[in-house]
């Protein structure tokens, strides 16, 4: 029986759901946001797990990001992983998606056998889906996007893709790379019985610079292609208007308007 | 900056291995560094004779200058060319008008000859052509080293690829085979006065922040753009020239094969289609609710959407939800039904041309953006909508 | 003061890590798995029996039984933050798992041999098996040495006769831990507990009570006639029982003062989102001082009740004793609870009073929770009791 040394890649964002508009200022309040796993690496990691628990193997997650990402491997360990690593370290800060993607690419050298790497498609606060490909670029491997389900059957990989007019389904020989949707498999509940083993350390690692042997002036912020030149928030107010009456009245009063706007 | 003691090299060969970026090489026995390395010094880590020394700044910047003209990769469709590509052609022509250079077009597929012409007309001084039969349906891989081998050998200054799927899974590739920048999801492209960068602007923090990026010292600046956004432009008149590229497939190829390609069913849900979406949120207070959404939204001739919230709780299935990880829609009318109005929502539909309200709270981030709000009883008010509309029909 | 004696050393009030991830995976399955069906397992009685299934696996049927047993062992503190997660959402779920936790699988680890720990536990703490606890009698409540079920020594058997009422998860539970005298005579020290297993000869469930609230969770009457119990099924030695139970009833209370800070916060975040939407005489009602004073005394209510259990799942993680302050627990949790949910009807006006409203339901559990697991009554003669005798 195959037995597949699998690797997930996960992130740490803000909840953007949670994120509200000042009604005062009418900008984002970005304080005080709570932090989640990035939802569809929540699916990734179900992906991970349902080829672990039907074909055996190591699931091992890594993330990049400050040390309070800490948070989201505990969370996946609890999920089931076996093992999780945590880059971190200043100079990271400020990497663009080929830094992060350099740097998550050391990593798994540094973790040597892999058959899977698996990715959730973006993440929900860069929303840029590039790192993904970009390690496949980086370990020179096959990559296969938009998944929604993977099978692992004689030796290859079968991958149904989810794309905007088709479905593809694709062979794919590993090592390969491959980014799941929010359509992807649906996520299990975390196990009371893997939190001890979870917040134990045992199981999670820490890398710095020092264990990825990278020299830290060529990382980050100064060695990123791309660069933010500025940042701000669109005008996003409407002069609406605000129906009154009863709920007959009010609904009338919609149905004029809609028609009056040509939307009928 | 690295530095190669040449003479202490013993051609282990673990400074190659460790590098990602294709930085160093061994000629024979000599190492070698190659134009592509950034100094990181993982080489330097790696080798155990001491052979390489990092010392000194950053390797100097590409010579800029040497890039020119404004490329867009095209994206074959079964039914002909996607119209994003169009899109992306018109606005290469207003770059490169600032710009002072051509347009070039990438058409790489199977059989897709016939589109020549048009994306002359739209926009292209040059089309490159490789037309075989290994490059359709799409794979990474064979689309991957056919371009790249192309903007090596012309080295573009931009290169524009349409943000479907398609173009998000070969751009981050082609950046990456290039180590150079990428922006992905544009909506805004301009040329700087200054120092003739490319700025783009795109949306992230689901669509409320908007971020403006430069790629200011590497070569390709490479954007994918989200389609329905720029403008295409068309003109009998224009004219243009084909080179056909030699495309050779390659046994890597054959790691990604596509079994089958099955379409989407038609009577699925179409929300990206749909002139008018009425939605869906926690404010419905049950899956039962839905019904009257889908009978409002028969009437108007639209769609069911769904906040990811209700999506979550299983009330309705992924297909129809509105938002970051769901669809971005651009209708005509929007009906938002117990939905609050999470940044993560709006993001996927704050484009619609008119946007309306029902909620119970007049505190609902939603009403901010929209253009008629009925604050209320969705439960009462939606009902009356029904009947009075089966009324005037 | 006698009951603080030796106790707060370090001030910390944050949680562990281990803590917040229970409290998280606890939050997450009842968002899913029991918020959409609450309100109809209430209008239907329906015991949650696909939830019950799902929590299982999950190791919430085992939190406090150790690993070698098929146990999730958590923490008293975590056993707390999950059991109000569940609560704030289905107070019924809640019970039911506490119940089995605290009095249906615990008192078999505390008191039980090691045979009877394998066979018994393995199945319970992973929820394939369902655990209940019988001491209440149509005569006895308040009183448990007074209980008349007898255990009369056969052989190698005990024969039970009698009626216990009143009992969480009778008809739906596969073991039951039940009270029984051995010797009248002896009164208290003559109450020995037995693991019975419902499939033993002369068992009967009786009625199935159809309750004011925590209406999801079976209450029933367990009825004894002649009932054959093997002797290696005495749990602990005879004669123990009542002091076992009592032990066992000392941890199951801090479960319920959580889930009563659960029902109660579930009522006061209610009533905050409701008082912000319902607007009259032009505003919203939040902006008026009579709905203000009301939230602000549910929310300090309920900072200290949860200040109080935590406090006493402390103090049971640190092997210190804590009967007094799992009765303060219980005591003020519960009547905050009941406070809270009358105050969050009241702030939904006419509303408060329909079953389309959450807090309606608050309110009928926080009704049951005030009395069940030790009357009001009860915690305090034993906090006055605990006090008292130093």
């Amino acid at each position: 029986m195959a037995s597949l040394n699998i690797i997930v890649t996960v992130k740490q964002v803000p909840d953007t759901a949670e994120v509200r508009i000042d009604p005062k200022t009418n900008s984002l309040m970005r304080e005080g946001i709570p932090s989640i796993l990035n939802p569809e690496d929540a699916n990734a990691v179900e992906a991970a797990l349902r080829l672990r628990d039907e074909h055996g193997g190591t699931i091992t997650a890594i993330t990049m990001g400050p040390p309070q990402a800490e948070a989201v491997l505990e969370e996946v360990l609890c999920l089931g992983v076996d093992r999780a690593v945590l880059l971190s370290d200043r100079a990271f800060a400020g990497s663009d998606t080929l830094l992060t993607a350099f740097t998550l690419s050391r990593a798994i050298l540094k973790l040597k056998k892999f058959d899977l790497i698996l990715c959730g498609r973006q993440a929900i606060d860069g929303d840029t889906a590039q790192v993904g490909p970009q390690i496949a670029g980086f370990l020179d491997i096959p990559q296969v996007t938009y998944a929604e389900e993977i099978a692992f059957s004689k030796g290859m990989f079968r991958i149904q893709r989810g794309l905007e007019q088709t479905r593809e389904l694709v062979e794919a020989r590993p090592p390969v790379l491959v980014s799941v949707n929010a359509a992807g498999p649906v996520p299990r509940y975390g196990s009371l019985y893997a939190v001890e083993g979870a917040c134990s350390g045992e199981k999670l690692k820490r890398w710095s610079t020092k264990e990825l042997a990278l020299s830290p002036a060529m990382l980050g912020l100064g060695a990123s292609p791309t660069a933010v030149k500025k940042i701000f928030e669109p005008d996003r107010s409407v002069k609406g208007e605000v129906l009154q009456g009863s709920e007959k009245e009010m609904a009338a009063q919609l149905i004029a308007r809609l028609r009056e706007m040509n939307c009928l | 900056m690295i530095n190669l003691l040449t003479e202490k090299c013993i051609a282990c060969s673990l400074c190659v291995k460790a590098c990602l970026f294709d930085g160093i090489r061994l000629d024979g026995k000599i190492p070698v560094l190659t134009d592509h390395c950034t100094g990181c010094g993982a080489c330097v880590e790696v080798c155990k004779v001491g052979a390489i020394v990092s010392e000194g700044s950053s390797p100097p910047p590409p010579d800029l200058g040497s890039y020119r003209d404004i490329w867009v990769i095209v994206e074959q469709q079964e039914q002909g060319v996607h119209p994003v590509s169009f899109e992306l052609l018109g606005k290469a022509r207003e770059l490169a008008a600032v710009r002072n250079c051509g347009v070039a077009a990438v058409l790489v597929g199977s059989a897709v000859g016939d589109s020549v012409s048009a994306l002359i007309h739209g926009g292209a001084d040059v089309v490159y052509l490789a037309d075989a039969s290994f490059l359709y349906p799409y794979r990474t891989c064979p689309h991957e080293r056919v371009i790249s081998g192309l903007l090596e050998e012309h080295k573009p200054e931009i290169v524009l690829i349409g943000a479907t799927c398609m173009g998000r899974d070969l751009a981050p590739r082609l950046a990456n085979r290039f180590k150079t920048g990428l922006t992905a999801d544009c909506t805004g492209l301009t040329i700087d006065e200054q120092d003739g960068c490319l700025l783009q602007t795109r949306p992230a923090f689901g669509g409320n922040i908007m971020a403006t990026i430069v790629t200011a010292h590497h070569r390709p600046q490479m954007a994918t753009v989200r389609p329905g956004v720029m403008q295409a432009v068309h003109s009998d008149d224009r004219t243009g020239r084909v080179v056909e590229v030699e495309a050779k497939p390659d046994s890597v190829d054959d790691f990604v094969r596509v079994l089958q390609t099955v379409a989407k069913p038609g009577s699925g849900v179409q929300l990206e289609k749909a002139p008018v979406i009425v939605s869906g949120g926690r404010g419905l207070q049950g899956p039962d609710n839905f019904k009257m959404l889908s009978e409002l939204a028969e009437l108007l001739d639209g769609q069911v959407g769904a906040s990811r919230a209700v999506v979550d709780m299983g009330w309705i299935e992924h297909a129809h939800q509105v938002g970051q990880t769901g669809k971005t829609v651009k209708p005509r009318l929007y009906i938002a039904c117990g939905i609050s109005g999470a940044i993560q929502h709006l993001a996927g539909m704050q484009q619609a041309d008119v946007i309306v309200a029902i909620n119970r709270d007049p505190y609902a981030p939603i009403l901010k953006i929209s253009h008629v709000a009925l604050i209320g009883d969705v439960h009462k008010i939606v009902p009356e909508l029904i009947a009075q509309l089966k009324a005037q029909q | 003061m006698t009951v603080w004696k030796g106790d707060i050393q370090a001030m910390d009030f944050s949680f562990t890590r281990a803590q917040e991830l229970a409290r998280d995976i606890a939050r997450s399955f009842a968002q899913t798995e029991l918020a959409p069906y609450a309100q109809e397992w209430d209008e239907q009685a329906r015991f949650p029996a696909e939830a019950i299934a799902k929590l299982g696996p999950l190791g919430f049927m085992g939190m406090c039984i150790p690993k070698e047993y098929g146990g999730s062992n958590l923490d008293g503190v975590s056993y707390v933050l999950v059991i109000e997660e569940l609560a704030s959402v289905c107070a019924s779920t809640a019970i039911i798992v506490s119940v089995h936790n605290s009095v249906g699988a615990y008192p078999i680890y505390l008191l039980g041999t090691e045979e009877q720990k394998k066979i018994y536990l393995p199945d319970l703490a992973t929820g394939k098996k369902l655990g209940a606890f019988a001491l209440t009698e149509p005569n006895v409540g308040s009183d448990p040495a007074s209980i008349e079920t007898s255990a009369q020594a056969d052989g190698d058997h005990f024969i039970l006769n009698g009626t216990k009422t009143f009992i969480t998860s009778a008809s739906t539970s596969d073991t039951v831990i039940v009270m029984a005298s051995t010797d009248r005579n002896k009164r208290a020290r003559g109450i020995s507990a037995f693991i019975v297993e419902k499939g033993f000869p002369g068992i009967t469930v009786g009625t199935h009570e159809s309750k004011l609230g925590i209406r999801a969770s079976d209450t029933c009457e367990l009825i004894f006639e002649n009932c054959r119990v093997p002797r290696e099924n005495l749990l602990g030695p005879e004669g123990f029982g009542l002091r076992a139970a009592l032990n066992a009833l000392g941890f199951g209370r801090v479960g319920v003062a959580a889930q009563a800070i659960g029902v109660a916060r579930c009522a006061m975040d209610a009533a905050v989102a409701y008082s912000r939407e319902r607007n009259q005489f032009g505003k919203p009602i939040s902006s008026f001082q009579a709905i203000q004073w009301m939230i602000a005394d549910m929310a300090t209510e309920i900072e200290a009740a949860r200040l109080l259990t935590l406090r006493a799942a402390k103090l049971k993680d640190d092997g210190q004793p804590f009967a007094a302050q799992g009765s303060m627990a219980k005591l003020f949790a519960s009547e905050t609870a009941m406070r809270a949910a009358t105050k969050a009807v009241q702030i939904h006006g006419g509303y408060g009073c329909m079953k389309d409203y959450v807090v309606e339901r608050c309110f009928r559990d926080a009704k049951v929770i005030e009395i069940y697991e030790g009357t009001s009554e009860i915690q305090r003669m034993i906090i006055a009791g605990n006090i008292l005798k130093k």
